[in-house]
């Protein structure tokens, strides 16, 4: 197998083992981005410079016996909402165009603290609005498996690069499911951490409450490692869980005899492909048969989870967005004051979809409607988390499909409320607070992949893994793009 | 029932300069969306509490000790317009 398709475990074995060096292992991808990246486009700015120079820095601490763990020498992708001192970070936004940040994200030091060789900035819909990458200012990334579909959003780029061999891992941001969505459409597994456990300094803020970094990995055990790589109390990210962490991998080879599974009942039906009902059936099956015990489980409010969240992401993200107000960073157009300014400044340095989004919620947070939307929104939100509290009161993990279709064409999803449905699996578990992950489980009859969603309570990263893993064994899902196969 | 928006209000407040036509394409829109996102006022919610952080933390404090900050001048090397080690902006006011 190519250096670039390796797993992160594979390559982290093949670095102790002398079959490879990280400086091998970073060439193998930046000649893959080489090769791919006119067509995908997974990436905004790649470092190659730097990049090479601390896979050397690694493969020296290596060879001298200072081994940081599995993340050492490994080539990861950030989603360039994550503040890279030094590098270019926009959000795919022309607001923040060269902006480059006088500091490192807390993932970001983390990762260096482990060891990991940061590739580039991968593209997104711009400050993470969009289920596509279409809506990133620099043009958007092409899902490699048909590069005349999107590869899902907001974290596309990260998805893409992991999907093209680009990257052996990435860095994703997760509101609405952002994370989960891409990695289902690009055929990889990506997986949004329990709220409060990765921490959001550095993170440029779209909707604080729902805000969630994770990983986007070819593995299950990837995304246990990448997790466990940049998970942890943060003082310097005051939503930061300052309790208890859970012992990620405690379970991870457990697999599901004897365990609970729910199977959401409101997530299907009109509107979900065949393929994708199908493809969790299947699944379904299988854990059955393996000895898990299947259960249908009801959680009515998750039909009004889209309505709240159309709520409370744009709030939050009229209030965070009003920073970028052409004084500290970023564009700024003249005025003759100070608030022309800013109003022009944001008219033109903005792009439609966040334009939309920040005046829905400064209207949701304006005088008179404050209670009537806010306030009953985040209402919802704690009816919302009681039901999925009583649920996991039956059984250990739910599960549903990951996205109600396989990745669409460009193009296809131009009225925005089509294009917010792409998230209705996967909002509730931002909502809730609570970690979920999708994980690959096959392709349709177009050679589209088809990804599964395993939610868990607080916490319950564990016994996530766990049933995540097993599906990821039952499946066998071990095919790549054809242009992938084509270069290897 | 569709939502009828002020939408040169919320613009102003937003503090986005758009054009009418604009203006126009975005209240639509927003109408819609609004009418999708007002159905969360279906569910009886007497007597629940708001959720906040969705694990419940209520502040988080620290000690209150002096610790390093950002780089003064690396930090307005990003600024549009600085001078004096101030951020510069176009006056608040202006005669008429």
């Amino acid at each position: 197998m190519a250096l670039a398709d390796l797993t992160i475990t594979d390559a982290a074995a093949g670095l102790r083992s002398g079959a490879h060096t990280s400086v091998d292992l970073t060439e193998a991808v930046l000649e893959r981005a080489s090769m791919t990246e006119a067509e995908i486009h997974a990436y905004l700015t790649i470092d190659r410079e730097a990049a090479l120079e601390a896979a050397s820095g690694a493969d020296q601490e290596l060879a001298s016996g200072h081994d940081r763990g599995t993340l050492h020498g490994i080539p990861i992708a950030l989603k360039d909402n994550m503040c890279q001192r030094g590098v270019e970070t926009t959000a795919a936004s022309q607001i923040l165009a060269g902006y480059r940040p006088p500091y490192d994200a807390t993932v970001v030091t983390r990762l260096r603290n482990a060891g990991s060789v940061l590739i580039g900035k991968a593209n997104l819909d711009e400050f993470a609005m969009g289920s596509s990458t279409e809506n990133s200012a620099y043009g958007p990334t092409r899902n490699p498996w048909d590069t005349g579909r999107v590869p899902g959003g907001s974290s596309g780029g990260s998805a893409a690069a992991v999907a093209a061999g680009s990257a052996l891992g990435a860095l994703g941001s997760d509101t609405g499911g952002s994370i989960r969505q891409p990695g289902s459409l690009c055929g990889v597994v990506g997986m949004k951490p329990t709220y409060g456990t990765v921490s959001r300094y550095g993170l440029i803020a779209f909707a604080s409450s729902l805000d969630q970094i994770g990983p986007i990995t070819r593995t299950v055990d990837d995304a246990v490692a990448l997790l466990q790589g940049i998970t942890g109390h943060d003082p310097l990210d005051a939503t930061s869980w300052a309790g208890e962490y859970p012992e990620l991998a405690s379970e991870l080879d457990a697999g599901v005899a004897g365990k609970r599974i729910g199977v959401v009942t409101e997530f299907g039906g009109e509107g979900y492909e065949p393929a994708v009902t199908a493809a969790l059936t299947s699944t379904l099956d299988q854990l059955s048969d393996a000895g898990a015990d299947i259960v249908e489980v009801s959680l009515p409010t998750v039909e009004l989870a889209l309505s709240a969240y159309y709520l409370i992401a744009p709030a939050e993200c009229s209030a965070n967005l009003a920073r970028f107000d052409g004084i500290r960073y970023g564009l700024r157009l003249e005025g003759e004051t100070t608030e022309e300014m800013m109003a022009r400044t944001r008219a033109q340095g903005f792009g439609p979809e966040v334009i939309r989004r920040i005046l829905l919620g400064t209207y949701a947070l304006s005088a008179g409607y404050y209670d009537a939307f806010y306030g009953q929104a985040h209402k919802a939100r704690t009816v919302l988390r009681n039901e999925f509290a009583a649920a996991y009161e039956q059984v250990d993990v739910l599960m549903s499909p990951t996205s109600p279709t396989v990745a669409f064409p460009f193009d296809a999803k131009s009225d925005p409320l089509s294009m917010y449905l792409s998230d209705v699996c996967t909002i509730p578990s931002n909502l809730s607070g609570d970690p979920a992950i999708s994980v690959p489980v096959g392709l349709d009859d177009q050679g589209l992949p088809l990804g599964v969603q395993v939610m868990a309570p607080a916490m319950g990263e564990p016994v996530m893994f766990a049933v995540a893993k097993e599906i990821e064994r039952l499946a066998g899902f071990d095919a790549r793009p054809r242009m992938v196969q084509e270069l290897a | 029932m569709p939502i009828d928006i002020d939408i040169a209000h919320v613009a102003r407040l937003a503090r986005l300069d758009l054009a009418e036509q604009e203006l126009e394409t975005l209240r639509s829109q927003l109408s819609a969306i609004l009418e999708h996102a007002a159905k969360v006022q279906s569910l009886d919610t007497e007597g629940v509490e708001p959720s906040n952080h969705p694990l419940g933390f209520v502040n988080a404090f620290r000690a209150d000790v002096v610790t390093g900050s950002l780089d003064r001048d690396e930090v307005l090397k990003m600024a549009p317009a600085s001078r004096d080690g101030y951020f510069v902006t176009p006056p608040a006011m202006t005669q008429d």
